[in-house]
């Protein structure tokens, strides 16, 4: 009833090749968008920025471009996090080696800096494939942990290999309060998420997904898999580098290799995978899924004990947030394989139905 | 006689409803002083923090069966963060909203995070034992708090301690010391000074980093039994502890060479490997297990007894046990110090507790009286010395128990002070930080 596309007709090529076909679709996503701008930071404190709406973000940033290589082009990673750990040490030494390097530009530069070694150990992508890429990109993760913690120079020769940044400024606005560093992120997540679903509707995505598909079908047509598959890695690991260079400089302040560990890694391919994979959409999903579920059981099961009752331990907690989440991604897993994106997308077809379905 | 008794109900009723309706306002405005804890009872390093956890809360319990400071009574909430650095900033954050005191993470990694949040939020941050170094500083490092020693200090009195094994510093010349180390912020933090000492007296230092969390270590200790070092210093935490002494125990390099960090001296590292860790040696930062001290009597009575207590009873006071709870005690002695200039008993800000942590001094009488006879020495802090004390003593295992084997070493300031002085000037610079003057220090 509400949402249902009847009477809304194309009249020009423009209007079809909108992102966002339905009216109700784009209404409801500048709406998001303008709440999440202007509605959140009236209404949110600073623990949900600080804690959790900051960290969501980020890493749905981060979920967004692994997504674009393991969703649309079909080759799986397990070095996103070692390309975030570049993307913030670049980006770090960008800001300390050079006098005067504005914040904007230097994350920019950390995320080419991770594109660039993205496309180095993209090029065993050309070769092999599915799990065996897979365990080539971890050679980019342990790589880069070792090279973090090893070699001085990376660190600004830190005693402990841990680095941090002064104060943030960019354009003149001083990022200093937990609502501005949410806008400044909020700012980089939305113009990444337009430019990453514009690309994927544009021929360089439609490549990627052929090469998904079918790798040797796509070389047939004219596709090449160098082209596609190494275009794919950059631009997948310019997104997770900025991401890991926002992460560094405005969640952590400060921080260590261990940031950045193998964990992070295959946090943000299981966000790709549960948000569903092939989906801008699903790699929100997914980030809100794995970082604020635990958060919220940890806070919601003293509460209900409270309810019931029953004082729960520190450590009772702690085990029981992680076999319900074990327990939700194995369900999610098994009701719908396709991801949490899916299910949203079944949701609207059943929506336009509503409330006669038949 | 009737009239009498209807006065006295009355009067008796009346005061039975003013209570009733002024008991929840005076409830608030007696609020009390919110300590939060930070912990991790869960995950690889688990069997290392629910020790330390149940002294910090047993003592915090046993404040409050005493009276309370000056009156004003402690509260707190545990929040469980797995050692994971993420899962502290959002523990931090949560807690930070109910009126936070003081934050003891006991992790460097949320000590890494925190210093840079907690100017900012102006919660004092107390890393007893841990954390950065140069934090020592306190004019530039405001809120940061190493009370009792840093890792400079124990790397410092490791080395004082082999020196005096071998019969002098002098005697050090050429000899091969390795460092077996957690590969972390924390595990990386001894070095510089290590290779300053090292450069000093002409040792050759051996660096042997194990990866998190440290349950593989076999190729690190093939290279022991290949370069055999003279002394082998393990910065090790939770499970690579154990770890490493089985190794040391399989590949035969003794337990008597080893001398551990005050993380790598507890129960929970040794215990696995019973009679095969005797010998093995470690710091003990200020106490060790004091199990006859009077703060341990008066835990089991007042706490303990009745069936308050957090954790089983044989573990209070074992080594981390008393470390935990001397963390709750610094805690609780700054708010008392901040007490003495803003207020007996009211209950204090962040803020007013920096103050009380930086003017901080339990002289041994005072300690004495609090039941630390034997545990501790005194603690003084200032403005230009955040940390208070460098006094370290070794333990060593006999196999049964932990038993002190050494006397008091002190951290050599003429080595450690230009060292934290260079660090600290080079964080300022780094963060566009100004050194605190005299008068701001008087503030």
């Amino acid at each position: 009833m509400i949402y249902r596309e009847n009477g809304q007709f194309k009249t020009s090529y423009l209007a079809d090749q909108q992102i966002f076909t339905i009216a109700q679709d784009k209404w409801f996503v500048l709406g998001l968008i303008a709440f999440a701008a202007i509605g959140v930071p009236m209404l949110a404190d600073e623990y949900l920025f600080r804690a959790i709406l900051i960290p969501f973000l980020l890493l749905s940033l981060a979920a967004l471009g692994v997504n674009l290589l393991v969703g649309y082009c079909g080759q799986i990673t397990l070095g996103a996090g070692a390309f975030m750990a570049i993307g913030a040490y670049a980006a770090y030494n960008f800001m300390v080696r050079i006098d005067g390097m504005p914040l904007v530009l230097a994350m920019l530069l950390g995320g080419v800096a991770a594109a660039a070694f993205g496309i180095l150990f993209g090029i065993p992508s050309l070769r092999v494939r599915g799990l065996y890429l897979a365990v080539a990109t971890l050679a980019a993760q342990f790589l880069c942990d070792w090279a973090f913690l090893r070699i001085g120079w990376f660190t600004n020769y830190s005693a402990s290999g841990s680095v941090s940044v002064a104060k943030l400024e960019a354009f003149g606005w001083v990022i200093n309060t937990p609502t501005e560093k949410y806008l400044f992120c909020l700012i980089f997540v939305v113009v990444f998420a337009l430019l990453a679903k514009n690309l994927t509707r544009a021929s360089i995505g439609r490549q990627w997904m052929a090469i998904r598909d079918m790798d040797v079908a796509a070389e047939v047509i004219g596709i090449r898999p160098m082209f596609a598959k190494l275009s794919a890695f950059a631009v997948s690991s310019f997104v997770v580098g900025v991401a890991g260079a926002l992460w560094g400089f405005v969640h952590l302040g400060s921080w260590e290799p261990a940031a950045f560990s193998v964990d992070r890694s295959f946090q943000l391919l299981f966000m790709v995978i549960i948000g569903g994979m092939g989906s801008i959409m699903g790699s929100f999903f997914g980030a809100a899924f794995i970082v604020i579920l635990p958060i919220f059981l940890n806070q919601f099961l003293p509460f209900v004990g409270g309810l019931i009752g029953v004082t729960v331990s520190t450590a009772g907690i702690s085990h029981a947030e992680l076999i319900i989440f074990g327990s939700l991604i194995i369900f999610f897993l098994i009701v719908e394989p396709h991801g949490l994106a899916r299910l949203w997308s079944i949701a609207k077809q059943k929506l336009r139905l509503w409330p006669f379905p038949h | 006689m009737k009239f009498r008794t209807l006065a006295l109900a009355a009067a008796i009723a009346s005061v039975g409803l003013s209570s009733a309706v002024f008991t929840p306002a005076a409830h608030a405005q007696a609020s009390e002083q919110f300590f939060p804890v930070l912990v991790y009872r869960t995950g690889a390093y688990a069997a290392n923090g629910n020790p330390w956890a149940n002294g910090y809360v047993d003592y915090l319990k046993l404040v409050n069966a005493q009276g309370g400071v000056n009156g004003v009574k402690l509260s707190y909430e545990e929040c469980e963060f797995g050692y994971a650095t993420d899962r502290g900033v959002e523990c931090y954050e949560r807690l930070k909203g109910k009126g936070a005191t003081v934050f003891q993470p006991l992790s460097t990694g949320v000590t890494f995070a925190m210093t840079e949040k907690a100017p900012v939020d102006k919660i004092p941050l107390i890393t007893s034992g841990y954390g950065r170094s140069e934090s020592q500083d306190g004019t530039v490092f405001k809120w940061n708090f190493p009370l009792l020693g840093t890792y400079w200090v124990g790397a410092d009195v490791a080395i004082q301690h082999i020196a005096k094994q071998m019969g002098g510093m002098d005697k050090l010349k050429g000899k091969k010391i390795a460092l077996v180390y957690h590969d972390s912020p924390f595990g990386k933090e001894p070095i510089p000074l290590l290779q300053e000492r090292a450069k000093m007296h002409g040792f050759d230092l051996q660096l042997l980093p194990v990866a998190h969390p440290g349950v593989e270590q076999k190729a690190t200790w093939l290279q022991i039994r290949r370069d055999r070092p003279d002394h082998v210093l393990l910065w090790g935490w939770g499970v690579m502890n154990s770890t490493a002494i089985k190794e040391a125990q399989a590949t035969g390099y003794p337990r008597d060479k080893m001398l551990g960090i005050w993380w790598a001296g507890a129960e929970p590292d040794v215990k696995d490997v019973g009679a095969g860790a005797k010998g093995y040696s470690a710091l003990a930062l200020q106490h060790g297990a004091e199990p006859n001290s009077k703060v341990v009597k008066d835990v089991l009575a007042l706490v303990h007894d009745k069936g308050q207590g957090t954790g089983p009873k044989d573990e209070v006071g074992s080594v981390l046990y008393m470390r935990g709870l001397i963390s709750a005690m610094l805690g609780v002695e700054g708010v008392a110090a901040a007490q003495e200039r803003y207020g007996k008993g009211k209950v204090m800000t962040g803020e007013q507790v920096r103050w009380g942590l930086e003017n901080l001094n339990l002289d041994q009488a005072k300690l004495d009286g609090m039941g630390f006879e034997g545990v501790m020495r005194p603690v003084k802090t200032s403005c230009n010395d955040h940390m208070g004390a460098a006094w370290a003593r070794v333990h060593t295992w006999d196999g049964a128990k932990w038993e002190f084997s050494s006397d008091w070493y002190e951290g050599d300031a003429s080595v450690l002070g230009p060292m934290v002085a260079d660090a600290a000037t080079k964080y300022a610079a780094e963060k566009g930080i100004q050194r605190r003057t005299a008068e701001q220090c008087a503030e």
